[in-house]
């Protein structure tokens, strides 16, 4: 138990100094070690997606990260996106056209979306259904997370 | 179009933030983590159990068997044998034998590997088939037959003679429910003696229920709290009680909080599954199609637990035959116990089986007739008065010849359909086909067992409200529902209402939120609530500012007397609060009687019913027999829609869940052993193969909802699967019987399977 690797990160703009096991899951780690409950386990294989968070704005599945790989890098989970008073236009786009029920998967879709609108602007169907198909959702059937990306990309535009 | 209120979810901004609390979300200090040792084989008698090991681990706190449960060792809403902890027999791979707390959810697994089981190994039954063979090993003590239930309808022994006959034999799948959110709970002992459990329970007061007799307690020492819920669809019941149960006991032990979350595999192996069918059917029709006879034997594989099998075949049997007029019935529906998985509730709930071999039936029996989809079910389907088989005649307006024109219309299905079945032959890899099914469901629990619902709604003195309610959500939207019909009441708006999360020591016992009855039920007592205490305040209002109680409305957020606009309803309620008016009031609904006597299968099964239709249109590759579904029409007659945008979502989850079931998921056991234990192996549909939904409604308000809403979640996704096997019939004239239509059986007209068991499988077992 004495292998602890002395971890620096930084967390949606705030850096973390944490003594940590090199074989703590990245998922485990902003969980347990920090807090950020609102990135959700959901199969710790890399399938579902729900864990997925952004490694220097690019999404990754945190099940699939070792912590101390994030070593100096910066990392960005659905708590960095917005506030309850300050919402991401994808955050308000997902809130306002239905694009979630039970919300488990939402924030590893709302971090997948981050950089595809960025690099997207005015995203097709057929882009956005490939952008999201490794986020599974069981409630929803995608229709409304299709129609609810449309209008972030619409907000972001504006 | 028709306009809708636009409503957002009353929970939306916590799941976008990130900010909602799950089960496995929740930290309290001085936890303790808990793990299970499962049996890893199907079937075998517990020889011996050494925790020795185990309980000399670091960081072990607690190593629990059963002999360490103070109350019953069993739980079951029909039969209570399910173990907590298996005591005399392990009946699946996934049964727990012992529990384990530990500092570390590290400590807690490693310590729970170190029990030492000694078996004696019994036969593996694996099929409903196997069971009921006269010289079967028994899974429970007296028979393998779990449950039987038969419906006689017609008189004579024979069935009448007709021109047409028909037999086939449909079979269907386990299937899981596949909720992203893994089974969590914290438990903690209460100040009182008592324990207070919280996590992603879907039915808190049957799981209360089975607490206190675990723990022999009484049920007001025992809490139930609902943290936000990641998806149930009917899973999250008995496999939450037994995860409440396991560190409810823990906890108990140590004086501790404990934390148990499964991993993706543990609730694989362990979690219950929709039940596989074998359906065998037959028919006898006039020669122009109508039907005059059906005589329906179906076999399911209860697996190891009785679980609600006597349920959910039972609305299996009501509506076995299908939304048509059949004059003489005999069916007899079976489930039989095996050592497979144990199978319950899941989203339509004995109804997807019935559907895909009835809806695939009727489209056999259009080709033997020579008529179309649509031709053969406007003939036969239910009308106005028409009496089902169980002898009850249907309430209210029959609407399932409108439901079918109107997908068929949406469709353009005749004319689609008779072109592709034209173009079969043609040359082209790539083939065309559109297909139809439609069903009658009946509302909520019906003869199954008490009906009735608590709402309780409390005004704030600022006029904010919080609603909380014995009637769960876990994600479908109840608490949204819920919310707009108090706020269409009470004349606010949607913003100024928190809902508050299932307690069981808050809110008044509501049976389970299952059967699609959130909102016809939890909604229904909403409105009473919301009535009550409209009723109340204009009274006070006409006493206080002189005038009939008629003359008084709420509505735009305030209190108006005729077309006067008097004060905000803040400013009001504050004052009629100052005045002593109780701000509060519990609702409660009990839905309308129903009669069943089992002997016969005759009575009124369920106090209304709802009726639906599918069209799916696919591309089938002949080459590889991969299914591409392109759009579906759907049609569902709702009694009322209260939120549009959750009706939608409501029917665009189900078809793909629906969609799913047809083509992808399949949970497959080899002799009692898992084969499939992660999403990586059981397919889910992606964004990439949901199809472009097409969603419509038909309102006739129901006499029998005082909000005028009956069901939906399940009705959406119980008639995709036929509809997609009918359009592969139309695209190839091949007709498949067993699900899933993977490509495989598409192609080839069977499933390969890999057999054997993988090296790893051995070694994994958890």
């Amino acid at each position: 138990m004495s292998n602890l690797f002395d971890l620096a990160v930084t967390v949606n703009r705030v850096r973390y100094e944490r003594a940590v096991e090199p074989h703590i899951l990245l998922s485990d780690f902003l969980r347990h070690d920090i807090g950020l409950t609102g990135t959700h386990v959901g199969c710790e294989h890399g399938v579902c997606g729900a864990c997925t968070v952004l490694f220097d704005g690019q999404p990754v599945r945190s099940c699939l990260l070792f912590a101390v790989q994030t070593h100096g890098h910066e990392v960005t989970t659905v708590e960095g996106l917005g506030t309850i008073d300050n919402l991401h236009p994808i955050q308000e786009a997902f809130h306002e056209a239905h694009g979630l029920q039970c919300g488990f998967c939402t924030p590893g879709i709302l971090t997948t979306l981050v950089p595809f609108l960025e690099q997207n602007p005015n995203p097709s169907e057929a882009e956005i259904r490939a952008a999201i198909s490794g986020n599974l959702c069981r409630c929803t059937g995608y229709q409304h997370i299709v129609d609810a990306v449309k209008l972030a990309a619409e907000k972001m535009r504006a | 179009m028709k306009l809708y209120p636009q409503h957002r979810r009353v929970d939306g901004i916590g799941k976008v933030t990130g900010k909602a609390i799950f089960g496995a979300d929740q930290m309290p200090g001085h936890l303790l983590y808990g793990a299970v040792k499962r049996a890893g084989i199907p079937h075998a008698r517990i020889v011996r159990v050494d925790t020795e090991k185990a309980r000399n681990c670091p960081g072990v706190r607690a190593v629990l068997t059963a002999k360490d449960i103070p109350g019953a060792h069993g739980f079951g809403i029909v039969v209570p044998h399910q173990r907590v902890l298996a005591d005399d027999k392990v009946r699946y791979f996934g049964d727990g034998v012992a529990a384990v707390a530990a500092e570390t959810e590290e400590q807690a697994r490693f310590a729970a590997e170190q029990i030492e089981i000694e078996y004696e190994t019994l036969p593996t039954i694996s099929s409903p088939e196997e069971a009921l063979k006269s010289d079967a090993p028994l899974v429970h003590e007296g028979s393998n037959l779990a449950v039987e239930h038969r419906v006689r309808h017609g008189e004579g022994e024979k069935p009448p003679d007709a021109a047409v006959t028909l037999e086939r034999t449909y079979r269907t799948q386990h299937a899981e429910h596949s909720y992203i959110e893994p089974e969590a709970i914290v438990a903690w002992p209460a100040e009182h003696g008592g324990i207070v459990v919280k996590g992603s329970v879907q039915n808190l007061f049957s799981t209360r229920r089975s607490l206190a007799a675990v723990l022999d307690l009484p049920l007001n020492k025992v809490q139930v709290i609902q943290t936000t819920l990641g998806g149930s669809f009917g899973g999250k019941d008995e496999a939450m009680t037994l995860l409440s149960c396991r560190a409810a006991l823990l906890a108990l032990a140590t004086g501790r909080p404990v934390k148990m979350v499964n991993s993706r595999e543990e609730s694989f192996i362990e979690s219950y599954k929709r039940h596989p069918y074998r359906l065998h059917y037959e028919l006898g029709a006039d020669k122009d199609g109508q039907l005059r006879s059906m005589q329906i034997d179906i076999l399911a594989d209860a697996g190891a637990y009785a679980s609600t099998s006597q349920f959910v075949t039972w609305r299996s049997t009501v509506q076995a035959t299908g939304p048509y007029r059949v004059p003489w019935v005999r069916t007899r529906v079976r489930a039989a116990f095996t050592n497979n998985n144990y199978t319950g509730a899941m989203r339509g709930f004995g109804s997807p089986q019935v559907n895909l071999a009835i809806e695939s039936f009727m489209d056999e029996l259009a080709e033997e007739v020579g008529k179309s989809p649509l031709e053969i079910r406007r003939l036969n389907a239910y009308r106005d008065g028409d009496v089902t088989p169980t002898g009850q005649q249907l309430p209210g307006k029959v609407t399932i010849v409108e439901a079918l024109e109107a997908v068929a219309r949406a469709s353009d299905f005749e004319r689609k359909w008779r072109e592709n079945r034209a173009r079969q032959k043609e040359a082209g890899a790539i083939k065309r086909g559109i297909g139809l099914a439609c069903s009658y469901r009946g509302v909520s629990l019906g003869a199954e067992g008490t009906d009735a619902a608590g709402t309780l709604v409390a005004i704030q003195t600022d006029g904010s409200v919080t609603i909380s309610s014995g009637i769960t959500d876990m994600g479908q939207g109840a608490q949204t529902a819920m919310s707009a019909v108090v706020a269409e009441a009470l004349g606010i708006s949607l913003s100024q209402i928190r809902f508050l999360n299932t307690d069981t020591d808050r809110v008044p016992d509501s049976g389970p939120t299952v059967a699609s009855r959130a909102t016809i039920m939890g909604g229904s007592a909403a409105y009473d609530a919301s009535i009550a205490l409209r009723k109340r305040l204009l009274e006070f209002s006409a006493r206080t500012y002189r005038g009939d109680d008629s003359d008084f409305r709420l509505e735009d957020n305030a209190l108006w007397r005729c077309d006067e606009r008097l004060m905000s309803f803040h400013e009001f309620v504050d004052k009629a609060f100052a005045s002593g008016i109780s701000l509060m009031a519990l609702g409660w609904h009990k839905a309308p009687k129903t009669t069943w006597r089992e002997e016969h299968g005759q009575g009124t099964a369920y106090f209304t019913y709802v009726y639906g239709a599918n069209a799916a249109e696919i591309e089938v590759d002949t080459q590889t027999g991969q299914v591409r579904i392109l759009d579906v029409w759907v049609c569902h007659e709702v009694g009322r829609v209260i939120s549009y945008a959750q009706a939608c979502g409501q029917v665009y989850g189900g078809v793909v869940m629906g969609m799913g079931y047809g083509l992808l998921e399949e949970y497959y056991q080899e002799q009692g052993i898992p084969r499939i234990k992660n999403f990586d192996e059981y397919t889910l549909a992606t964004a990439l193969d949901a199809p472009n939904i097409h969603a419509s409604f038909l309102e006739h308000p129901d006499a029998l909802s005082p909000i005028g809403a009956k069901s939906l979640g399940e009705p959406a996704t119980e008639i995709c699967a036929p509809a997609v096997l009918n359009a592969i019939f139309n695209a190839t004239g091949r007709r498949i019987r067993e699900l899933p239509a993977s490509l495989e059986r598409v192609l080839l007209g069977r499933q390969l399977r890999r057999h054997g068991i993988r090296t790893s499988l051995a070694k994994e077992a958890p």
